[in-house]
C-alpha cells in the first residue's frame, strides 16, 4: 500500500456510557480522500465511535471518554477546537434520513446562515450543494416544498446536501443507506464515489458488498474492539484473524 | 354462541357511544340556539350598530345604554396582559424544562407547575386583593391596585401550569434526529433550540398558547376580584376595568327575567362566544400550517 495521509484518527480511545464499557482500546485511522467502511455486528460499537468523532456524545450525560482523537494531528478534545467547529469540519449523515420539517432550500441553507456564511454567498452554495449530491434536477422547481415529501432516497441525498453545503474535510455516515431500495442505493453510492475526490469518508455498513464496492480501507470492530484494518482487498480476501474471516464471509453477524 | 355474546357487546358498545356522542352534540346545540336566541331577541330591542360602537355599558340607568366595547376592550385588555406576561415566561419554562433542566430537576419542577393548575380560581382571586392589589397600588400611588395590571398577573399565573405543561410536552416530542442533525452543522444549543426545536414544536406551543388565551378570556371569578369592576370605559392598564365574563357574572344574578337587560348579557356572551371560537380557528390554521412540514 502507497503511503497515505492520514487525515482522521483515535488512539486507545475508551468510552463508558455509566459503568458500560462500550469501547475499548480503538485504534484506528482513516485516510485522506478516501473511503473507509466500518463493518462489524449489530451493537458493537460502530455507530458509537464514529459519533465520538464529531463529538455528538458531549449531549450524552453519563458518556465519558478516554484517549485521543485527532484530525490532521489537531485534537478534537481539549484541543483548540470548540465542539461546534469540530461539527463543522466533520460534517454527519446519519442512518434514518432526518431532514428539518422545513423547506428543501432551507435545510441546505440552514447550515450556512448558523455558521454566518454571507448571503449574497448563499443561494450559490445552496445550488451547488444540490447539484453535488445528484438532488438538483430533481427538485430546482420545488425548493420550497416541504423536505418530508420526498422520498426516502432523496431526502438521504438532501442530508448529504445539507453537509456538503459546509465544505466539511471529513464526511461520516451512519448505514446511510439501510433505508433504501436498491435504486435508490446504486445513486447515493455513486455519489458516494464522486465525493470521495473532495472529502474523507467514513462510513458504517451492514452490506459487505456495498463496503466491497465502494471501500478503499475496512475497519472491522467486535464487541467494541478493533480486530482488523487495511485494504477492502485484503479484509476481504486475505483477512489476518480467524474473526474477521468468519464476520466477512457471513458465518456470525 | 360466544361468538354471538361478543357480536352483541360489540354492538351494544357501539350504540352506547353513538348515543352519548349525539348527546354532545344535542346538548351543546341547545347551548348555542338558547345563547342566539336570546341574542337575537336583544337585537330587536338595540341596533347592533349601537351595541357595537357604543362606548357606554349602563344598563340600570333610566337612560339605558348597551354599548359592549368597554367591556370589550376590558377583556381585551386584561387578555393581551396575560399573554405578554405568560407566552414567554411559560415557552421559556418549557423550553429550559425540557432541554436545559437535567432529569432530576424536570422531575421536581414539573408537578410543582402542574399543581399550580389545581389552585382555585377563587384562592387567585384572593391573592389578587390581600397582596398583588396593594403592592401595585404602593408602585403607583393609587388607592388600590385592583386594576386591568393585577388581573393580568393572575390570568397569566392561571394560565402558566397549561402553557408549560402542553409547550414541555411538545418541545420534549420533537424528535431527536433533527436536533442532532442541527447539531451536526454546527449549531450549539440556542440555535438549535431557536432555530430547529420550537419551530419544530410549532403546532404544540400554539395549542398550549390557544389553550391559554381561552381560559384568559373566559375565566371569571379572578378578574371579577381582582380589576375593580369599574364600568367606565377603560384607560389602560393602571385602571379598573370590567370585562364580560365579570359583567355577566355579576349582573345575571339581579337582573328581572326577559329584559332587555336580560338579553344583554347574552348577547355579549355570543360576543365571547365569538371571541373564543377565532381564537380557536386561527390555532388551528396555524396547526395546519406548520403540520405540512412535519414528518407523516
Ligand atoms: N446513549 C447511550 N447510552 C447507553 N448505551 C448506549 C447509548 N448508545 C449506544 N449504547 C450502547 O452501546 C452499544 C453500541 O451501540 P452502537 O449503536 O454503537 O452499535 P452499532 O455497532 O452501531 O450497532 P448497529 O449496527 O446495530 O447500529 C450498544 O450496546 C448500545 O446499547
Ligand atoms: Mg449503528
Amino acid at each position: 500500500m502507497i503511503q497515505e495521509k492520514i487525515k482522521l484518527a483515535a488512539h486507545d480511545v475508551n468510552l463508558w456510557f455509566g459503568q458500560k464499557q462500550i469501547l475499548k482500546h480503538i485504534d484506528v485511522t482513516f485516510p485522506e480522500r478516501k473511503i473507509t467502511a466500518l463493518i462489524g455486528p449489530s451493537g458493537c460499537g460502530k455507530s458509537t465511535l464514529l459519533r465520538a468523532f464529531n463529538r455528538m456524545h458531549d449531549l450524552v450525560p453519563d458518556a465519558r471518554i478516554e484517549g485521543r482523537f485527532l484530525l490532521d494531528n489537531t485534537d478534537l478534545y481539549g484541543g483548540p477546537l470548540s465542539a461546534t467547529q469540530v461539527r463543522q469540519r466533520i460534517g454527519m449523515v446519519f442512518q434514518k434520513a432526518n431532514p428539518f420539517p422545513k423547506s428543501i432550500y432551507d435545510n441546505v441553507v440552514y447550515g450556512l446562515k448558523i455558521n454566518g456564511v454571507p448571503k449574497e454567498q448563499q443561494h450559490e452554495i445552496v445550488v451547488r450543494s444540490l447539484q453535488e449530491s445528484y438532488l438538483w434536477e430533481e427538485v430546482k422547481d420545488e425548493l420550497n416544498k416541504p423536505a418530508v415529501r420526498l422520498s426516502g432516497g432523496q431526502q438521504q441525498r438532501l442530508c448529504i446536501a445539507r453537509t456538503i453545503a459546509l465544505r466539511p474535510e471529513v464526511i461520516l455516515m451512519d448505514e446511510p443507506c439501510s433505508a433504501l431500495d436498491p435504486i435508490s442505493t446504486a445513486k447515493i453510492e455513486e455519489l458516494i464515489l464522486k465525493l470521495k475526490e473532495e472529502y474523507t469518508i467514513v462510513i458504517v455498513t451492514h452490506s459487505m458488498q456495498q463496503a466491497q464496492r465502494i471501500a478503499d480501507k475496512t475497519v472491522f470492530m467486535y464487541l467494541g474492539e478493533v480486530v482488523e484494518q487495511g485494504p477492502t482487498a485484503s479484509i476481504f480476501n486475505n483477512p489476518q484473524q480467524e474473526l474477521t474471516a468468519n464476520y466477512v464471509h457471513g458465518r456470525f453477524g | 354462541m360466544r361468538q354471538a355474546r361478543r357480536e352483541w357487546w360489540n354492538s351494544l358498545g357501539k350504540q352506547v357511544f353513538r348515543l352519548t356522542g349525539v348527546m354532545v352534540i344535542v346538548v351543546l346545540m341547545a347551548i348555542l340556539g338558547m345563547l342566539l336566541w336570546n341574542t337575537a331577541a336583544f337585537f330587536l330591542e338595540i341596533s347592533p350598530v349601537d351595541f357595537i360602537t357604543g362606548t357606554q355599558w349602563d344598563p340600570s340607568s333610566s337612560d339605558a345604554q348597551y354599548g359592549i366595547l368597554p367591556l370589550l376592550v376590558s377583556t381585551c385588555l386584561v387578555t393581551l396582559g396575560a399573554m405578554i406576561i405568560a407566552i414567554p415566561i411559560g415557552i421559556g419554562t418549557a423550553a429550559f424544562l425540557s432541554e436545559y433542566a437535567g432529569s432530576r430537576l424536570r422531575n421536581i419542577l414539573k408537578p410543582i407547575i402542574e399543581m399550580l393548575a389545581a389552585i382555585p380560581s377563587v384562592t387567585i382571586g384572593f391573592l389578587g386583593i390581600v397582596f398583588l392589589g396593594p403592592e401595585i397600588a404602593q408602585m403607583t400611588g393609587q388607592s388600590n391596585g385592583l386594576n386591568a395590571l393585577n388581573g393580568a398577573i393572575l390570568l397569566a399565573i392561571m394560565a402558566l401550569p397549561t402553557i408549560v405543561t402542553i409547550a414541555e410536552d411538545a418541545i420534549q416530542g420533537v424528535p431527536q434526529s433533527y436536533k442532532e442533525a442541527s447539531y451536526g452543522v454546527g449549531a450549539n444549543r440556542w440555535e438549535t433550540l431557536t432555530k430547529i426545536t420550537i419551530p419544530a414544536a410549532a403546532p404544540g406551543i400554539l395549542a398550549a398558547v390557544m389553550l391559554g388565551v381561552g381560559r384568559a378570556i373566559g375565566e371569571t371569578m379572578t378578574v371579577l376580584m381582582a380589576t375593580g369592576n369599574v364600568s367606565a370605559f377603560p384607560k389602560g392598564f393602571f385602571h379598573s376595568v370590567k370585562t364580560i365574563t365579570a359583567t355577566i357574572a355579576i349582573e345575571m344574578g339581579e337582573v328581572p327575567y326577559q329584559t332587555t337587560h336580560y338579553y344583554a348579557l347574552f348577547a355579549i356572551a355570543t360576543v365571547l362566544f365569538a371571541m373564543t371560537l377565532v381564537v380557536n380557528l386561527i390555532g388551528e390554521h396555524f396547526v395546519n400550517k406548520f403540520r405540512k412540514y412535519q414528518a407523516a
